[in-house]
């Protein structure tokens, strides 16, 4: 009897994770506060059990996450005792970039990929993992599990290695750094599963309720405070809604659902015509968008 | 998404945990470019109303100079998501895509058909089960289809779809299927597949793909998904030894000792017996340690944590394995090697050999010959270009273990990365330990190195000179070698000219030689300094990879790299043996400076420049460091021996 799905899948991340421990010296994960982020938190204490977790875990903030997520963050901290650092581009800050003023573009260069530069040059991690999967998005499907970024960060597909069986290259160059993906072969579907098997807790935006949210551009984006500029056509309404993914409020649209459980997610995806990115502006706000924002450092 | 038709509402619970226990299938797609691969991958997912509606929205989005007309959907942009593939209409990278049906999981990896990609080709065969070949009906067998076919074999894939594309743009002609049908199989009997399964197809308008075509009444087998719903998988690696790669020691704290890694195959119960493969050490497993609890057993593919009986010395690289079947423990092996990187595989030059768990220096001793991916023929060669398959012997630094690549994927492979960019340059499927490996034990003679420098009262030292023919390196080596010998110290020079004379008068002056040139010379300083003696070597060795390998063959501090930095334009006015006129004049090949580059040190224990000095000035110099290096360590009387 072979291992089944989702035991394999946890296996192969759990291997992935201790390969990153047992060959860099100074690693890091990164912690989205997303779905995925919290099976990879989940995975890395299963990982090096029973000693503690040998990464820290680093958010980078925005500042334009939703209330409810930096409320879990720092619960999640708290309740679960992982080292979490927290890094915002203070010159975003100071520059007063956000969103509504610049576009989603800009926002995600500067707070984001600089953001995420500045705090893994700051600390000197040499490899970065983090929770991305390749049924993601189209470029995602082109990454390697250790995925080399030059001194620059920069994702360069041609130069990606051959990545054959579970023998890893992982050596770096002076001032290279590895991102690394444990979750690469997972579907959102298996998150969904996993979650459910091993209840991981998750942020509740995830779960239907009543929120008052805008029509936009073709999507629904919740107000989630007064920072947000309603236009004079707009209108603010209650509705029963659920996000799929998480990012930036501005940038991440709601789905209307009555799913409030696990279960009933897992029974909602299996009738979802949209895949879960359709909700995130930032994969389509030009062509190749993430390719490009790789290419600049993005994860 | 795929399961909307199969799954009543109520029972979620019953059916994710049928979905869980459903057999999982990788495979990959391979064949020439413009076969229609990702066009294949791409009908699959939406015939079987795998694609999402946005997913489906962008490709109108998108577009691309290749994309047809009207209202077709270019298919293969749903696979191709890179800048460069969208441009220039090909698949560079591998994409992996997974969708369920009601039978089965998929994982399938889009791979590249340019040769020049064949790296990531590698890179999706090396984990799948099944391959999925596509030659296109009106071209038949081409090179490529030779080469995928190939290279599947090798990295063990047994089973073969092969499926005849394009079949409508020869108007579904039975004759033309049944032809390419015969020639493949004509060819590919020598590559040993387990099975090999015909399809006609037409990706572009979904023939065979879902269902059975009306256009093709010939044809009566199964439609390519039934198919791959029902191919019989082989059984896992379950029954076989028990491996146990070591990835790392969890030492939490002072009561607890476990060895973490994942069971490349085989299983493992609390009490069973186990060695320590590269010690031979025996022990038993006295806990299965998870996090979800300990474990009774564990199999194949389990990532878990094993407590050993009793306190043996095992760490990352090492395996635990069953007594009874032990692997091959050993520093040199025969293996095939498939070659990625532009600069070719120079035997001789050291590399990095890297296993699930281990890293080693190694190097190719031998390469016994390539194999011609047209004819299978096994052809001679001094070197592996990118992309070919060679067959090698190679010889590690210290001892690893394996299986043979065709008993065990997971423990008889290995990449190699180079040692100055880090790249993968390389991958190796381990065929055999060599015999010599076992039996040629280096010899600890009695009398040893520190008895036979004590005996001289001196340190044995290798002082290698590098430099641009003419920079003064003989001159100076010479100088120092009177001085040293004066001195009463006991001394040998190697010179480059006169080594070729002899030892080395059967090579040339191709990259390939001087590799070797170097590699030799290197050895020989080796056991002069193992005699004893003060060994000056002076040689162009211009390349840092062979300094680096000499430098490793000698002990701690024993390797003493002098550059004789000499401008290249003092070096052809110098000129001592009119080498530099015939070079510029074009008459002599592969002339470091001129048509050769020299690759300098980085961090030479001496750097001389050599302009407005005198040649006993500088041989002076480097006697004091020589002086000043023995006064920093004890003299060789006082070492113990």
């Amino acid at each position: 009897m072979s291992l089944p799905h989702l035991r394999r899948l946890e296996a192969e991340a759990i291997h992935v994770i201790r390969e990153v421990v047992a060959t860099f010296s100074n690693p890091v994960a990164l912690y989205s506060i997303g779905k995925d982020s919290s099976v990879l938190l989940h995975l890395a204490m299963k990982a090096f059990y029973p000693a503690k977790r040998p990464f820290p875990f680093l958010h980078v903030d925005t500042k334009w996450k939703f209330r409810e997520m930096i409320e879990f963050r720092d619960r999640m901290a708290r309740e679960l005792g992982f080292d979490l650092l927290v890094h915002v581009n203070q010159d975003g800050i100071d520059q007063g970039i956000g969103p509504f003023t610049h576009g989603s573009n800009v926002h995600t260069h500067v707070m984001k990929t600089m953001g995420l530069r500045q705090a893994l040059e700051k600390y000197g991690f040499d490899a970065a993992l983090a929770g991305a999967r390749r049924d993601e998005e189209k470029s995602r499907a082109k990454e390697r599990i250790f995925s080399i970024r030059s001194a620059q960060h920069g994702w360069d597909p041609q130069r990606q290695r051959p990545e054959m069986w579970k023998t890893y290259n992982t050596r770096v160059g002076q001032g290279e750094t590895m991102r690394v993906f444990p979750l690469s072969n997972w579907t959102e579907f298996d998150i969904w599963q996993y979650i459910l098997r091993e209840e991981i807790p998750i942020v509740p935006l995830y779960f239907a309720a009543r929120r008052p949210v805008v029509k936009r551009e073709g999507m629904l984006i919740m107000v989630d405070d007064d920072r947000m500029p309603i236009q004079p056509e707009e209108e603010v309404t209650e509705q029963l809604v659920r996000f799929r993914t998480l990012g930036c409020y501005p940038l991440t649209g709601a789905v209307e659902s009555d799913a409030v459980t696990v279960p009933e997610i897992l029974r909602e995806m299996l009738t979802v015509r949209t895949s879960e990115r359709q909700s995130r502006l930032i994969d389509t706000d030009e062509v190749g968008a993430m390719e490009k924002k790789k290419r600049e450092g993005y994860f | 998404m795929s399961y909307v038709q199969s799954i009543p509402p109520h029972d979620i619970e019953a059916h994710l945990a049928e979905h869980d226990n459903k057999s999982i299938l990788r495979f990959i797609t391979c064949g020439s470019v413009d076969d229609g691969k990702s066009t294949l991958i791409g009908r699959l997912l939406y015939d079987a109303k795998l694609v999402f509606e946005d997913q489906l929205a962008n490709l109108g989005r998108v577009g691309s100079p290749g994309a047809a007309n009207g209202k077709e959907i270019d298919l293969a942009l749903l696979l191709d998501g890179l800048e460069a593939e969208r441009e220039q209409g090909i698949t560079i990278d591998v994409a992996y895509r997974y969708f369920a049906t009601s039978k089965r999981k998929f994982i399938v990896a889009d791979t590249p058909g340019h040769e020049e990609y064949t790296r990531n080709m590698v890179t999706g065969a090396s984990t799948a089960d099944l391959a999925i070949i596509l030659i296109d009906s009106r071209q038949g067998i081409l090179q490529q289809t030779r080469r995928h076919s190939y290279i599947a074999s090798l990295l063990g894939i047994r089973h073969v779809v092969l499926a005849v594309n394009k079949i409508d743009l020869v108007d579904f002609q039975q004759q033309v299927y049944e032809e390419i049908v015969a020639d493949y199989m004509a060819f590919a009997k020598e590559l040993g597949f387990a099975s090999i399964r015909p399809i006609p197809i037409s990706a572009r308008d979904g023939d065979n793909v879902i269902s059975a075509s009306a256009n093709t009444p010939w044809y009566r087998g199964a439609a390519l998904l039934e198919y791959l719903e029902t191919v019989e998988l082989d059984p896992t690696d379950q029954a076989k030894p028990f491996r146990f790669p070591v990835q790392m020691v969890m030492r939490p704290n002072a009561d607890f000792r476990g060895y973490a890694g994942q069971i490349s195959c085989g299983r493992i119960s609390v009490g069973d017996p186990v060695v320590v493969a590269k010690t031979g050490q025996r022990t038993s497993v006295k806990a299965i340690v998870t996090y979800d609890g300990e474990l009774a057993t564990a199999g194949e593919g389990e990532a878990v944590t094993l407590v050993l009986s009793d306190e043996v010395d095992a760490s990352r690289g090492n395996m635990l394995v069953a007594p009874g079947a032990r692997p091959f423990v050993a520093d040199q092996f025969q293996a095939h090697v498939i070659w990625f990187d532009a600069n070719p595989m120079m035997p001789g030059r050291s590399y990095i050999l890297r296993t699930e768990t281990d890293s080693v220096s190694a190097t190719v001793t031998t390469l016994k010959h390539q194999v011609n991916i047209n004819s299978f023929i096994r052809e001679a060669a001094k070197s592996l270009q990118m992309n070919e398959v060679g067959v090698c012997n190679i010889s590690t630094q210290a001892p690893i273990a394996f299986d043979a690549y065709k008993d065990n994927r997971a423990t008889g492979n290995f990449i190699i990365v180079d040692r100055v960019t880090n790249a993968t340059v390389g991958a190796g499927l381990i065929d055999f330990p060599l015999r010599r490996a076992d039996n040629v034990h280096w010899h600890a003679l009695e009398v040893n190195k520190s008895a036979r420098s004590a005996m001289k009262n001196q340190l044995p030292a290798v002082l290698w000179f590098t430099g641009l023919s003419g920079s003064g390196k003989s001159t100076i080596a010479n100088e120092l070698d009177r001085i040293l010998h004066a001195q009463g110290k006991h001394t040998y020079l190697l010179d480059g000219d006169n080594v070729r004379h002899g030892l080395n008068r059967d090579l040339g002056f191709t990259e390939e030689d001087r590799v070797e040139n170097i590699r030799r010379v290197a050895e020989v300083a080796k056991l002069m300094a193992d005699a004893g003696l003060i060994v000056l070597v002076s040689f162009i060795s211009p390349f840092r990879d062979e300094r680096r390998m000499a430098r490793e063959l000698m002990e701690e501090g024993e390797f003493i790299e002098i550059f004789v930095d000499t401008p290249l334009d003092e070096c052809a006015r110098r000129d001592p043996k009119g080498l530099y006129e015939k070079a510029l004049a074009g008459k002599i090949a592969n002339f470091t400076g001129v048509s050769s580059c020299y690759e300098a040190p980085e961090n030479p224990e001496l750097h001389i420049r050599t302009v407005g000095r005198q040649p006993t000035d500088l041989a002076l110099a480097i006697e004091e460091f020589l002086d000043c290096r023995i006064g920093g360590q004890m003299t060789p009387l006082q070492r113990p021996t």
